[in-house]
C-alpha cells in the first residue's frame, strides 16, 4: 500500500464527522504544485473560517458555475509564465450540474487541468436537494417521495468528450483513487475523475460507515470503478463484479441508508435493471477501447 | 503612425500594444470583431498571448479572472446579453480586487432582438466596483484601453471601456497608433496586490465573520474614490507622452460663458458637439460636459454646473424613475431637464440635437421627456 | 500588507474550525496489543489526526479528532474501540 501519510487538508477543519470529501482530499496530496479551485459547495465550508484556512495548498474560491473556466485561465497564465502547476478543480455534483457547459467547454479545449467531481449524489451544502447524479429513488428534500428522474452518468459523458483521461473512483478505495491521481500526474490536458462520496448526514447513515458504504456500492455493482487513458479498463476493485453472481445483493447496500427507507421490492427491481444497463454500457466501452 | 481603424480594431490594437497575455471571449455582435482580431494576432504570432475560446461569457470573464489572479495581464470583451450572462463574474472580479480590462460594446437588451446601441447594458455595472469609462470616438476608445490597464493595476479594480455599437465599434476613423516602444515606456509592467501561485498556501475568499466583508467593501469604496486622482494622473501623463489629454473624468466642451449645459456620454457626443457649434454661432451660450467616466462618478465636476440650466441626455432609462445619467446628475445639483433618446439604437443626428437644444434653451422641454415627443405620445 | 488583503486572504492553519475534538461523543482508543500496524486507520482518517512514529506507535490527536469512528470500523484487528466520552 502506498497511500499518502499526510493530507492537503489540515486537522480541525469544519468538515462533518466522517466526511467523504475529507477522505478524497487526502488523496490529492500525491499531486505536486497543486492550486485548488473550489466552487460553492461543501468544500467552501470545509476550507475554514477566515482568517484561517484549512488547506496547506493555495485555494481559490469561485462562483458556482465558473470553476473550470477560472481554472482554464489560471492554467493559461501559468503556461505563459512557465510556472509548474497542477490546477485542480474540486467540485461537487451541484457545481457539475450548474457548470456543466463550463466543464464540457474546457474538455473540448483540452485545457491542462484536473477536474475532480466529489459526488455525494445530492446538493448537500444547501440541505440535501436532488441533483443530476442523485441515485434512483433516493429521498432528498426536493424528492421526498424518492427521485423519479434518471441518474446522470457524468464520467460516461466526459468519456465521449475524447479527453486524455477519465476515471471513476471511490472514497472507499483510496489506493485505487491514489493510483489514478498518480496516472493523472503523468498526463497533460483535461483529466476528469468522478469520485463516489457517500455522505453520512445526506444519505442518513452513521459517520463511521462512510468507507463501508462506499465499498458496498462497489461490491453490489451500483458504482463501477473504471479508467480510460486511451484504453478503457475496469479497475481492480470492480473487476470481480463483472460477474453478477459475485456481487453483494443490492439490498445490502440500500438498507444501510436512510435515503432509501421505504423502497418497495418493485423499486429495487427497477434499480437493479438500471444498474444492469450501466454494466452493459461499461462492458461495451471496455470492448470498444481495448 | 496614423491608421484607419474601426473602434473594435482600435481596441484590439490597444490590447496588443498593452501586451495582454491571456484573452478569453465569446462572440456577441457587435463586440465580435475585437476578439476575432485578437485571435488573428495570436494566430499570426503578432501577439504573444493565450487565446481561450470559451463556451460562454460567464466563462470568458471567469477565465480572464483566473489568468489575472495568476498574475498576467488579461482582457475580454462583451456586449448586452453577454454582459448580463457574465454578471455574476462582473461582481466577483471587482470584489476580489483583480485588475483586468474589458471592452463593453454597448447594445440594447431584448426583447425584441436588436443589436444596436443604447447604454442600458453598461450601466448595469454601475454599483459593482468597476471603473466604467465611455469613449466618444475611435481614438478615445484606443487610448482608454491602454490607460485602462495602467489605472486598473494601480488601484486593484477592473476597468471597462464602453463604446457604442456600430457608431463606434464598426465605424472607421483615422487613429494615431503609437509604436510598441512608446507604449512600453508609458505602461509599466503588470502589478497587482496579490497573486495565486503554486507553493503559496493562501486561500482567497474564505467564509468569515461579516465584518471582513464590510471592511473589504469599505476599502473598495475608498479605492474607487482614490481612483479619481489616478485617472487624472494617467490622463495627464498620457497627454504629455502622446499629445492627447481629455480632461479626466469629464471633457469640457465650449463651457466658457455657457448658461446652458448639456451632459451626456458616448459616441453621439460628436453630433451633439456639432449642434452646439451651430447654436454657439447663433450666439446661444451653450456647452457640454461630456461624461468620460461614469464610475467613479464626476461629482466635483458636475457640481461646477450649479446655477446653470442643465440638460442631461440619456441613452438608458431606470424603469420607475428617470434616465440613469439624469438621476445621477440631479443627485449632485438638484433638478435637471432629462431627455431620453436613442433607445434601441434609434438614430439621433446633428439636426435632432440642434432642435432638442433649441427647445431646451427656450424652456419648451418637459422635465422628463422621451425624444422626439411626437413618437412617444 | 494593506488591511483589505488581510480580509480577503486566509492563511493555512490547523484548527480552522476551532478545537473540533469538542464535537466528539465517542472517542477512539487504540489498543497497541491488538494492532498490527497496517495503518489503514491512518490512511482513512478524514481528519488526518492519526500518526505513526517509528513505524510502531500510533497516536491520535484528540484536540481535533471528531470521533467519526471510521478508524474503528476499518481496523481489521479490532484494535480501535470507540469509548463514550464522559460529560
Amino acid at each position: 500500500m502506498s497511500l499518502p501519510m499526510e493530507s492537503i487538508l489540515l486537522p480541525g477543519n469544519p468538515a462533518c464527522q466522517g466526511c467523504p470529501h475529507a477522505l478524497g482530499l487526502r488523496a490529492l496530496s500525491v499531486l505536486e504544485n497543486v492550486v485548488l479551485v473550489v466552487p460553492a459547495g461543501c468544500t467552501t465550508i470545509i476550507s475554514g473560517v477566515h482568517p484561517k484556512a484549512s488547506f496547506n495548498v493555495p485555494v481559490l474560491h469561485v462562483p458556482f458555475a465558473s470553476a473550470v473556466a477560472v481554472a482554464s485561465g489560471l492554467a493559461a497564465a501559468y503556461k505563459q509564465e512557465g510556472v509548474e502547476a497542477n490546477v485542480v478543480v474540486w467540485m461537487g455534483d451541484g457545481a457539475a450540474d450548474i457548470g456543466f457547459a463550463t466543464i464540457s467547454g474546457a474538455a473540448v479545449r483540452n485545457e491542462d487541468i484536473i477536474v475532480v467531481v466529489s459526488d455525494n449524489e445530492a446538493y448537500m451544502n444547501t440541505g440535501i436537494q436532488s441533483s443530476g447524479t442523485t441515485f434512483w429513488k433516493a429521498k432528498t428534500t426536493t424528492s421526498p417521495g424518492g427521485k423519479s428522474e434518471e441518474k446522470k452518468d457524468l464520467a460516461g459523458i466526459m468519456l465521449v468528450h475524447r479527453i486524455p483521461y477519465v476515471a471513476t473512483a471511490s472514497v472507499g478505495y483510496l489506493q485505487d483513487f491514489v493510483n489514478k491521481l498518480r496516472r493523472v500526474s503523468e498526463i497533460r490536458g483535461f483529466r476528469f475523475i468522478h469520485l463516489h462520496s457517500p455522505c453520512p448526514p445526506g444519505w442518513r447513515f452513521d459517520s463511521s460507515k462512510t468507507v463501508e458504504i462506499a465499498r458496498l456500492a462497489v461490491k453490489s455493482g451500483a458504482w463501477i470503478l473504471w479508467e480510460y487513458d486511451g484504453r478503457f479498463r475496469i479497475s481492480s476493485p470492480s473487476k470481480p463484479y463483472k460477474d453478477e453472481t459475485k456481487r453483494v445483493p443490492l439490498e445490502e447496500y440500500i438498507k444501510t441508508q436512510g435515503r432509501f427507507r421505504g423502497l418497495s421490492g418493485e423499486d429495487i427491481e427497477e434499480i437493479k435493471k438500471k444498474i444492469e444497463e450501466q454494466w452493459k454500457f461499461i462492458l461495451t466501452m471496455e470492448k470498444t477501447f481495448k | 503612425m496614423r491608421t484607419l481603424l474601426t473602434g473594435n480594431y482600435a481596441v484590439a490594437e490597444a490590447v496588443k500594444l498593452s501586451r495582454a497575455k491571456v484573452i478569453a471571449a465569446y462572440p456577441i455582435t457587435p463586440q465580435t470583431t475585437i476578439v476575432e482580431k485578437l485571435a488573428e494576432m495570436v494566430e499570426k504570432g503578432e501577439l504573444d498571448a493565450e487565446f481561450i475560446r470559451v463556451e460562454s461569457e460567464h466563462s470568458a470573464l471567469a477565465a480572464v479572472y483566473g489568468a489575472a489572479i495568476a498574475g498576467r495581464r488579461a482582457f475580454t470583451a462583451t456586449s448586452s446579453h453577454g454582459l448580463l450572462y457574465m454578471y455574476e463574474m462582473v461582481w466577483w472580479v471587482a470584489n476580489a480586487r483583480v485588475p483586468l480590462v474589458m471592452a463593453m460594446v454597448t447594445r440594447t437588451i431584448g426583447p425584441p432582438w436588436n443589436i444596436h446601441t443604447d447604454h442600458t447594458d453598461l450601466l448595469t455595472m454601475r454599483d459593482s466596483g468597476w471603473i466604467i469609462s465611455m469613449a466618444e470616438n475611435v481614438q478615445e476608445a484606443f487610448d482608454l484601453t491602454i490607460q485602462g490597464f495602467r489605472i486598473s493595476e494601480e488601484v486593484d479594480l477592473p476597468f471597462t471601456v464602453g463604446l457604442d455599437a456600430f457608431q463606434l465599434s464598426h465605424t472607421a476613423e483615422v487613429v494615431e497608433v503609437p509604436d510598441q516602444q512608446e507604449v512600453d515606456e508609458w505602461l509599466p509592467e503588470r502589478r497587482q496586490s496579490y497573486k495565486v501561485l503554486p507553493g503559496n498556501a493562501v486561500t482567497i475568499g474564505n467564509i468569515g465573520p461579516n465584518e471582513y466583508t464590510a471592511k473589504l467593501r469599505y476599502a473598495m469604496a475608498k479605492a474607487i474614490e482614490d481612483s479619481r486622482k489616478v485617472i487624472e494622473k494617467a490622463d495627464n501623463s498620457f497627454g504629455e507622452k502622446f499629445g492627447r489629454k481629455y480632461g479626466g473624468l469629464v471633457e469640457e466642451y465650449r463651457l466658457e460663458g455657457a448658461e446652458y449645459v448639456v451632459v451626456m456620454a458616448g459616441a453621439w457626443c460628436g453630433d451633439a458637439k456639432d449642434a452646439i457649434d451651430r447654436l454657439r454661432d447663433e450666439g446661444l451660450p451653450i456647452g457640454m460636459m461630456k461624461i468620460r467616466y461614469f464610475r467613479p462618478f464626476p461629482k466635483e465636476e458636475i457640481k461646477r454646473l450649479e446655477g446653470k440650466e442643465v440638460l442631461v441626455v440619456d441613452r438608458a432609462f431606470s424603469m420607475g424613475y428617470m434616465g440613469i445619467f439624469g438621476m445621477e446628475v440631479s443627485s449632485v445639483i438638484g433638478d435637471v431637464t432629462n431627455v431620453i433618446a436613442g433607445i434601441g439604437g434609434v438614430d439621433v443626428g446633428v439636426e435632432d440635437f440642434e432642435a432638442m437644444f433649441r427647445k431646451f434653451a427656450s424652456r419648451k422641454l418637459q422635465r422628463l421627456e422621451w425624444w422626439p415627443r411626437e413618437v412617444f405620445s | 500588507m494593506s488591511s483589505w488583503l488581510e480580509c480577503l486572504i486566509a492563511k493555512s492553519s490547523e484548527g480552522s474550525a476551532g478545537k473540533t475534538g469538542l464535537w466528539r461523543t465517542f472517542k477512539p482508543v487504540h489498543n497497541v496489543e491488538k494492532c498490527n500496524r497496517c495503518l489503514l486507520c491512518l490512511y482513512y482518517c478524514p481528519e488526518n489526526v492519526i500518526k505513526v512514529y517509528h513505524h510502531r506507535f500510533i497516536t491520535i490527536n484528540y484536540e481535533y479528532c471528531k470521533g467519526c469512528g471510521i478508524c474503528a470500523e476499518i481496523c481489521p484487528q479490532d484494535a480501535i474501540e470507540m469509548v463514550e466520552e464522559e460529560e
